[in-house]
Order: C-alpha cells, then structure tokens, then sequence
C-alpha cells in the first residue's frame, strides 16, 4: 500500500514537473508589425506590411489562443499543413526598376491572380483530398474561388522546379481572379488590431488599390518543437506589398517626388496596436545614395544622415543601418500619440537617380503564331546589366556558368508538344544536351490533368539572351466547359524561373531576433520571378446550334439508314413479275387497284410500253428522292443557320 | 494485239511511276506545304506530329500514352518514331517518314492491281460461263486492276495523305494486304492485313465477313442462281432424263462453302492477334501494359474525346450535345455502322470484294475521326468494280459534289479557324455535305451492283429464251 502510495505520488511529481516544463517551454503568442517603405528609381514608392504572428508549440487541441488567429490554427490541425502560402495580387512587378534581386522582390513579387502552394504532413496518397479540402476552406475563409483550384486540371505537384523539393507539394494559380477589398477584409480579420490600430490602419481601401501593384500574402509554416507532446508551432506571415504613385507637384522631370505618409495613404499613424511585440516603420534607401554617401561614417554621422543635401527625413530617425549598398532608416512609432500622429515624409532636394540590383536573367513570355489553331510559346530570359556584380555563379567546371529553373503549368487545353522544345541560346539554336541539363514533364491529360514543365538550363555567365520556345495545339472544348465569356480567351498561369544557385539577402548586421521583417531579410531567399499570364483565345463552336446540330446529325444519319436499306430491300423483277402474274389472273379491277396504290405511292404506272427499262427508271427515282430530301434538308439548315444568326 | 497490250501496260507503268516522282517532288518542299496540320488530313490518330510526341515520351521513359497525345499503336510507334527524329541535313525533317509512306502507297497501288487483275479475270469468266462472253474480244472487259492502281495512286486524296505524313497509307496498306491475301488465298496474309489494319484502326474489323466469304465462296461472281438457270438450260439441252437433272440441280444449289479454308483463316488470325498483342505487351510492359493502350487507342475511338475538327460530323455533335446524352449517341451512332453489317451480307454474299468496299466507305462515313485518307481507300477499290458499276447513277453530280467539299473545307477551315470571320457552322456544314455525298455514293453504288445483276438476270432469261 505504501509503495503503491509513494508510485502515484512520484507519478505526480513527475507529471507536474512534465506539465512545468511544457509551460515552461511554452512562450507566449507573439504578434509584431511592421512597415518599410522604399523609394523606388521610376518616382514611385513602396509600402510593405509585414505583420508576423508566431503560436509557439502546444499540446493541446482547440486551445484557447491569445493572438493567434483561430481559424488558421484549426486549418493547420485539420489539414496538416506544413507550410502554406497564399497570395492575392493585381497588377504586374516591375523587375527592371523594382528590384528582382532583393528579398522584398524575390518573395513579394507574385504573379497576377491567386497563387497557392502549400506542403501538407500527410501520407502521399492522401496529399491530393487534403488540397481539396485546403481550397474549399481557403476559399470560405478569404472570399475567393480559390475553390476552383480543387479540380486536377487547375494543379500541378511540381517535384523540384518549384523553390522546396517535396513529393508532398500542391501547386496552383488562378490568373483570373480579381483581388479587391472583399479578399483584404478577411485577411485584416486575422490580425489582433485588424486594421483599427497600429500600422494596419494605414490601409485606406482607395488609396491601397490605386497603386501600380498590391500583393497580399499570406505564408505560414509550422514549426516543430522537437518534442512529442508538444505538437508544433505555427509561425503566420501576412504581408501586403503596394506600389504608389505619390502626387508630385514639382515641374523638373528628373526630380523624384516628395511624399510624406499622409500623402500616399491619407492617414497618419496613431500609436501602435497594444497587442503588438515590437512596432517598427523602416525607410530604405538604396543605390546611389550609399554610393555617395559611403565616405560618410554611419556609426557617427546617423543622427546627421537624414538631413542632408540631397534629401530630408521629415522625423530623426531612431537608428541607421547601413548594408553594402542600401541604408535603412528605423524609426519607432510608439512615441506618437493623438495629438501627435506619426507621419514621416522624404522630401528632394536635388535630383537623382539610382538603380535596383537585378536578377540575372529579365524573364518575359510570349505567343507566337496565330489563328486558333496551333501556336507556340516562348520564354525570352535576356542578360540583364548588373550581371557583372552577381555573386552566385556556379564555377565547378572551370566556367562559370548560371542556373536557371523554368516551371511552368499548361492548362489542357493548351496541347503541347513536348519534343518541338527547342531552346536558343545568343540566337543560335542549340542541341538540347548542352544548356538544358535535366527536364521534367508531365502532360496533359484531356479533361483530367493539367501539364506540367520543369527545366534546368545551365547557362554561361556571358550568355546575352535564351530563347525557350514549345510548340502546342489549342484544344476543342464542349460548349458547356467554356466560360461565361468565352471570346475573352483563357488564361495560361505565369511561368516561374528561380535561380537555385542565386540567394538574395540583406544583412544589415544588427538586432537579428528583434525585428522579424530585418530577419526574414537576412535569410537566403531563392531569386524568382514571374513571367506574364497569357491570355490565348480559343475557338468558340456556336452557342445556339445545339438542337441544330443534333436535329441535322440525326437526320443525315435516318437519311443514310434509311436509303440504303430501301436499296437493299427492293426487289424490282421479283414486284414486277408479282404484279404481272397477279394482273393476268384477274384482269381489270386489280389492275386499277394497283394502278391507284401507285398512283397513290407517288410511283408512276409501270408501263410496258415505256422504252426504258422500269428498274432503271425506279431506280433513278429513288435516287431523285434521295436528292429531293436532300435538297430539302440542306435548305433547312441553311435556314436555320441564318434565323439563328440574325 | 499483243503489241497494244504492251502499250497499254507500258502507259499504266509510266503514269505509275510519273506518280511517285509527284510525291517524290511534293516531299523535297520544306514544311510539307503545312499539309500535315491539316485537319481533313491528319487526324488524332493518324497525326504524325502525335507520333512523334509519343516517340519523344517514350524516349523521356514516360509511357507513350501520357497525356493524351499519342493514341495510335506502340507498333507503329516503334517503327516510325526513330525515323521522325533521324533528320538529314539540308533536307526537310521528316523526309524518312515521307518516304515510308511512299513506299507504302507504292506497295498499296501495286496489291490493288493484283486484286483487280484477279477480278478481271473472274469477271471474264463468269462472263464466259453464263455465256455473254463467246471470247475475251467480244465485248472489252477494262483493265480494272490497273485503273484502280492508277486511281490510288493520282487520287488527291492518296496524294495528300501520303505527303501530309498522316499515317493513313500505312493503314490502308493494311486493309489492301488483307483483301489481296483473301483474293490471292494466301490465308495467312490475309489473316495478317486484317489483324494489323484492325489494330492499326479498329474499324477494319468488320472486313471479317466479307474475307470469310471470299475465302468461303471464292471472288465476286454474279449470283448463283444464274449459273443454276444457265446450267438448266444447258441440260435441257444435252440429257432429257430428269433424274439426272434432278442430280446435277442438287449438287449445284449448295454453293460449296470452304469450311476449311475459314477455320484456316480463323486460326491464323488467332495466332496473328496474339503475336500482335505479345509485341504491344511487350513494348509497353515498363508502362501502362495493355489495359493502357487498349484505353488509349481504342478507347479514344469509341468515346471520341477529342472534339477538334475534322471532315466527320461527330466532333461538332459531341461538342454541342448535352452531356448527358452523351452515351446515349455514342452507342447509337456506333451501332450504326454494325445495324447495316448484316442486311449488307445477306444481299452481296456473291460479291465479297465489293462487300468490303461497301463496309468500308460506312465505316469511313461513320468514323470518329475520319481523314480523307479514308476516302482515298475506298474510292480506289471502287475503280476495281468499273465493269459492274459502269452504269452507276450521279457519278458525274458525286464526283462534283468531292471535289466542291474538298475545294470547300480549307476555305471555310480558314475563314473560321484563322480569320474569324466566318464560325463552325459553315465548317459544318461542310462536313454535313461530305456526309450526304458519301452516303449517296454509297447508295448509290450498291444499288447500281444490285441493278447489274438484275441486268444480267435479264439478259441471261433474254438469251435463253432466244436459245429455246
């Protein structure tokens, strides 16, 4: 009795030691905003939210949540999402003067439409049915018919085209869809101060979508604790990446524009969100400024940094960071008040100009041919001039040679032939062994399966232009799989070319667990980016025949069966002889009664008299019968065409 | 007289042979003259491009029949592929397989003529024999085998086909082969052309009947029951005893069906069907296996997926039918073409050559993909009937009516597919009218066969009647 006294109480200990620990280990929600803000060379300015949630590992199901939002939580259990990212985009990301080598480029630049992939923790076989689900949730969740992406023939699992390798991975896009304010409510209900308070409340729905470019983003990823008990953490990054056009009202042309806070949003931020970790607005300056302020010792001359000739901060900023050649201005808003709204401005003095570093390769695609019957698609990647500056080059075999992946997803109705790729490199067509390094294909089934392409290239660093162009047939729809609005055409997704060998990071040295947005920078990000959608017109049969064309079908179907068996029945010697024998044997009466039956059947009297032979004579009226229905039918048609076309 | 025979066999080799320098000059073009991708030439299943996308599949060690490009048999795959890869330079791509297709036709022209001269001389005989034909110069019996070889060969149709790289000679090479070896009794041949044309396209399945019936009965002849009266006749004439006629009639009402020459011809298809599907099992067995290509090839024919146009009447059907009518037309149009096997051999029985033609152009006209490939086959062995159906009603309207709806398609084809300008209707309504004049060619060349022996029924009593 004792000893069984002292087990249990040992056993309790050791569960309230194991409950201590897991409490122990158990952080509390974290929740952190922020805001960068960037000019960018062609006049025009980017805001990018960033607003990261983080529930730490737990044990228990449908537990209580402080911060996090609740909905994901439970998508994540259900679904066993590894890692999942949503995005929402309008507009197309300007790779030349945005940027397309930076992390802010490289994650944030998406393509039109509705993008979603996500990684689930499932056996294999199952992967496909919790996609399924995944989209209808997601679609009830954000107002969108992400549940379109449920069907076979609108996602791919790419296997290592895509950035992470995993047979687990579900890829699909909705070029189509258009993103307004209904897809940003839902994702502003995920955070705590949705956008009443803190840096979220700068979203003005009119200003946000009069920009060049919105992204929203959503990405989560789940977090192992290393423990059993504990299950995992889930760490949810929503991101809202917009391109402005601030209102200049300075006449010179080459002067950038001035632009304050309250001029791109028409608000001013008032305190942060209460609920949040840290609350920061960054200003990054890059290019030419750092060129010409490299002279300048950061360390000392911070506080003189943001006034100088060339431009000026409207606030002093808390801090200056400086990368290799970008400086990154840290401002607080936890000072402003009411009273006091924080609202920070940059205002030119002088003109300038400066550049973004790009990725290796400009990616554009493009059709060729025309007609609805067959074309071509072609993927241009053009050198692009800061090339020379790239780190990254792949120098195993004594050259230096690039990588570029090429994924791309053919709806399919868009039949491609997979064995007319052929690939140009510098205008020179080159035999596929010696850029192309490993290919990846899954065709297209009709109706059930859309394609899918993945390629390595392996390219010498001087290398000026690639051309990629496949060959493809337009497919035949039945009237019912088109579109409300078929003449519109329909969309190819975006093709997507990654750099394996190519990281952008900026590393900006200090306070790397405090601001989640500075160490999301730092981590090596692929280098992507989006070719165009296409739009390809497909041919459209004509919406008002169906009944015309069964009825027509049919009937020069009964027309064949039934002519040609009346061919085969008749036996013209065998009636005649009938008919002679039966009008010797009783004369006049019968006589007229056949003469009236074939009077009455249209067939004239067989007379003995005529010179023609009567079954060649019977034969040549079946046959003007035949011609007549003919004739008849074809006027029918002809008729019907033209009623319905007016 | 020897000497104009000579002639005559000397012009039919010069225009054989100006012929193939045709399509040898037609090839040399760069692209194929885009006749390739011409829908009334190459159709899903015949496509030459398809073939090559299959070839390329299988060479990514993928089955041939992912996706849904290649729907034709892995056999064809292997022979053909390596050649739409192997290029000569300076010369266009797929020269090789041009020149296959030309051998092809070649050899198609050069069966043909065998089977015409075959039926030429059972022609004459059977002239002979019912007694229309005192000697072979009484009344001209024309060359038959070598106009049909002529008309395969300068058809339009062949010769598109053929330069078109659509793999339709190779299938019409099959079917040939099949009746020359029925004709010729070479049992295991024609045991082997109809396997092959069958794997190749399914619809030559039902040549079945009219080979075991050349097979049975022996070539085309006029029915039996004139040879019976002219027997009658003829033994009135020599012996009066009844029990003798009695005897000799009882003899001769049995056609003698061959038995065993069919159950010959049935075992060779057997063992050719099963070395057949060895080599499909084989050259699939990384990939789907059978279950595969029997989904793939004959599959696709049956429930006609593929809804791009062609020069039939089924894809605009599918494409607009409710869906859920959909099976219900698929079996009735299907059905179709079996509904009008059986009347067909009841009444032709005594003519199984033209028996297959017949099967041949239904099958054509009610094809799921047809090409013009297709017609080409069929017309050229109706070139082989020119005695019987010398008379035939509308050739000069049907032969108009051809050559409008082939003058016709591409324009329409164009106006709807590349300008925009006109829409599926009219390409349609193209298709409609291929479907009318075929249906009339074919009523109307069975009915001028049935009228051909009615005419020789006819005289046959004339003559007797002359002769009492």
């Amino acid at each position: 009795m004792a000893s069984l006294l002292r087990s249990l109480i040992l056993l309790l200990i050791v569960q309230s030691f194991l409950v201590a620990i897991a409490f122990g280990s158990n952080e509390v929600e974290e929740f952190s905003e922020a805001l960068l803000l960037k000019p960018l060379p062609d006049r025009k300015v980017l805001a990018h939210f960033h607003f990261e949630n983080r529930a730490p590992p737990s044990n228990s199901h449908g537990r209580h949540h402080h911060l996090f939002p609740k909905a994901i939580s439970q998508l994540v259990q259900k679904f066993r999402v590894k890692e999942m990212e949503l995005s929402f985009t309008q507009g197309r990301w300007n790779h030349e003067h945005w940027g397309g080598f930076d992390p802010l480029s490289s994650m944030n630049a998406k393509p039109v439409g509705v993008e979603l992939w996500a990684v689930f923790d499932v056996p294999q076989s199952q992967v496909d049915t919790s996609w399924k689900n995944l989209t209808h949730a997601l679609s009830g969740l954000f107002c969108a018919s992400i549940n379109f992406l449920e069907s076979s023939t609108s996602y791919a699992a790419p296997t290592w085209g895509f950035g992470p390798n995993s047979n687990k991975l579900r890829y699909g896009s909705l070029p189509r869809e258009a993103v307004c304010t209904e897809n940003l409510t839902p994702w502003l209900k995920l955070l705590p101060c949705r956008d009443k308070d803190g840096i979220s409340a700068l979203m003005n729905r009119p200003s946000v979508y009069r920009g060049f470019y919105h992204s929203q983003r959503l990405h989560l990823s789940t977090v192992e604790s290393g423990q059993e008990v504990l299950g995992s953490g889930i760490v949810l990054e929503q991101t809202l990446t917009v391109v402005l056009q601030p209102e200049t009202t300075s006449v010179e042309s080459n002067m950038q524009p001035s632009w304050s806070l309250s001029s791109l949003f028409g608000r001013k931020v008032v305190g942060r969100c209460v609920l949040t970790k840290s609350s920061n607005v960054y200003l990054q300056l890059e290019g030419l400024l750092g060129h010409e302020l490299k002279n300048v010792d950061t360390e000392i001359e911070a506080h003189e940094l943001w006034k100088n000739a060339e431009f000026e901060l409207s606030l002093k900023p808390e801090r200056v960071l400086r990368e290799s050649s970008s400086f990154l201005f840290i401002f607080d808003i936890d000072k402003s008040s009411d009273s006091e709204p924080f609202d920070i401005g940059l205002t030119w003095k002088l003109p300038s100009k400066w550049s973004c570093q790009q990725a290796p390769l400009h990616a554009s695609r493009f059709l060729m041919g025309s007609g609805n019957e067959r074309g071509a698609i072609a993927i241009l990647l053009k050198a692009t001039e800061s090339q020379e500056k790239l780190s990254g080059r792949d120098l195993t075999n004594g050259h230096c040679t690039i990588k570029a992946n090429i994924f791309q997803i053919f709806p399919w109705y868009i039949k491609v032939y997979y064995h007319t790729l052929q690939i140009f490199v510098d205008q020179q067509q080159t035999t596929d062994s010696e850029v192309l390094k490993k290919i990846n294909v899954s065709p297209s089934t009709d109706k059930v399966s859309s394609g899918m392409m993945e390629m390595m290239l392996e390219l010498p660093c001087e290398v000026k232009s690639v051309a990629i162009s496949i060959e493809y047939d337009k497919g035949f729809l039945h009237i019912d799989e088109y579109p409300p609005d078929a003449n519109q055409g329909f969309d190819i997704p975006s093709a997507l070319i990654s750099f394996p060998n190519h990281h952008a990071s900026l590393d900006f040295q200090e306070e790397l667990s405090k601001s989640p947005l500075l160490s999301s920078f730092k981590e090596n990000s692929l280098v992507r980016s989006y070719t165009e959608v296409l739009l390809v017109p497909l041919t459209t049969p004509d919406f008002s025949m169906p009944y015309n064309v069964i009825t027509i079908t049919c009937t020069i179907f009964a027309l064949y069966f039934g002519s040609l068996l009346n061919v085969l029945r008749r036996r013209i010697g065998e009636e005649e002889r009938f008919l002679k024998s039966q009008g010797k044997k009783t004369g006049g009466l019968k006589q007229l009664l056949s003469r009236i039956t074939a009077k009455i059947r249209g067939r004239p009297i067989e007379e003995q008299s005529s010179s023609e032979s009567p079954a060649a004579q019977s034969s040549v009226l079946s046959s003007k019968l035949i011609f007549k229905i003919i004739l008849v039918a074809g006027a029918a048609a002809a008729w019907q065409y033209f009623s319905t076309d007016k | 007289m020897a000497e104009e025979q000579k002639k005559k066999l000397c012009r039919f080799w010069i225009w054989a042979l100006s012929s193939v320098a045709f399509r040898l000059i037609l090839i040399s073009f760069p692209g194929n003259l885009n006749l390739s991708s011409r829908p009334e030439v190459s159709t899903p299943l015949t496509s030459i491009r398809r073939l090559a996308e299959g070839y390329w599949l299988k060479q990514a060690s993928m089955s041939p029949y992912a996706g849904s490009m290649y729907h034709g048999s892995p056999l064809l795959l292997s022979v053909l592929g390596p050649l739409t890869v192997q290029r000569i330079k300076g010369q266009p791509s797929h020269l090789l397989c041009s020149l296959v297709f030309v051998i092809a036709d070649i050899l198609s022209a050069m069966l043909l003529r065998g089977i015409g001269q075959k039926l030429q001389m059972a022609y004459g005989l059977n002239a002979r024999l019912l007694g229309f034909l005192k000697s072979s110069r009484d009344k001209v019996i024309l060359p038959c085998g070598d106009i049909a070889a002529l008309v395969y060969l300068w058809n339009p149709f062949t010769i598109v086909s053929c330069v078109g790289l659509s793999t339709s000679p190779i299938e019409d090479l099959a079917v040939i082969l099949a009746l020359f070896g029925a004709v010729t009794r070479r049992v295991p041949l024609a045991a082997f052309g109809l396997v092959i044309a069958t794997h190749l396209s399914l619809y030559p399945a039902t040549l079945t009947i009219p080979i075991i019936f050349l097979l049975g009965y022996g070539l085309d002849a006029p029915p039996i029951k004139l040879f019976l009266q002219t027997r009658s006749v003829e033994n009135e004439e020599t012996s009066t005893s009844t029990v003798s006629k009695q005897a000799k009639l009882k003899q001769t009402t049995h056609i003698p069906f061959l038995w065993k020459t069919v159950a010959h011809f049935l075992f060779w298809v057997l063992l050719w069907s099963l070395y057949v599907l060895v080599l499909c099992a084989l050259s699939l067995n990384k990939y789907g296996g059978l279950e595969e290509m029997f989904k793939r090839t004959y599959g696709f024919i049956l429930s006609i997926e593929d809804l791009s146009p062609n020069i039939g009447v089924f894809w605009y059907f599918f494409a607009e039918v409710f869906d859920f009518f959909r099976n219900f037309f698929l079996i009735v149009f299907h059905v179709n073409i079996l509904f009008m096997l059986l009347p067909l051999a009841i009444r032709l029985k005594h003519r199984p050559c033209f028996l297959a033609l017949i099967y041949l152009a239904i099958s054509s006209i009610l094809k799921s993909y047809p090409s013009v490939g297709d017609s080409a086959l069929y017309l050229s062995l109706w070139a082989l009937f020119v005695n019987e159906l010398i008379d035939m009603k509308f050739s000069f309207f049907l032969f108009c009516g051809y050559l409008g709806i082939s003058l016709l398609s591409p324009v329409m084809h164009n106006l709807w597919i590349w300008r925009g300008t006109g829409n599926a209707n009219f390409y349609f309504g193209n298709a409609i009218g291929y479907a009318c004049f075929q249906i009339v060619f074919v009523v109307e060349s069975v009915s001028a066969m049935l009228n051909h022996d009615r005419a020789l029924k006819r005289s046959n009593s004339n003559h007797r009647e002359v002769k009492s």
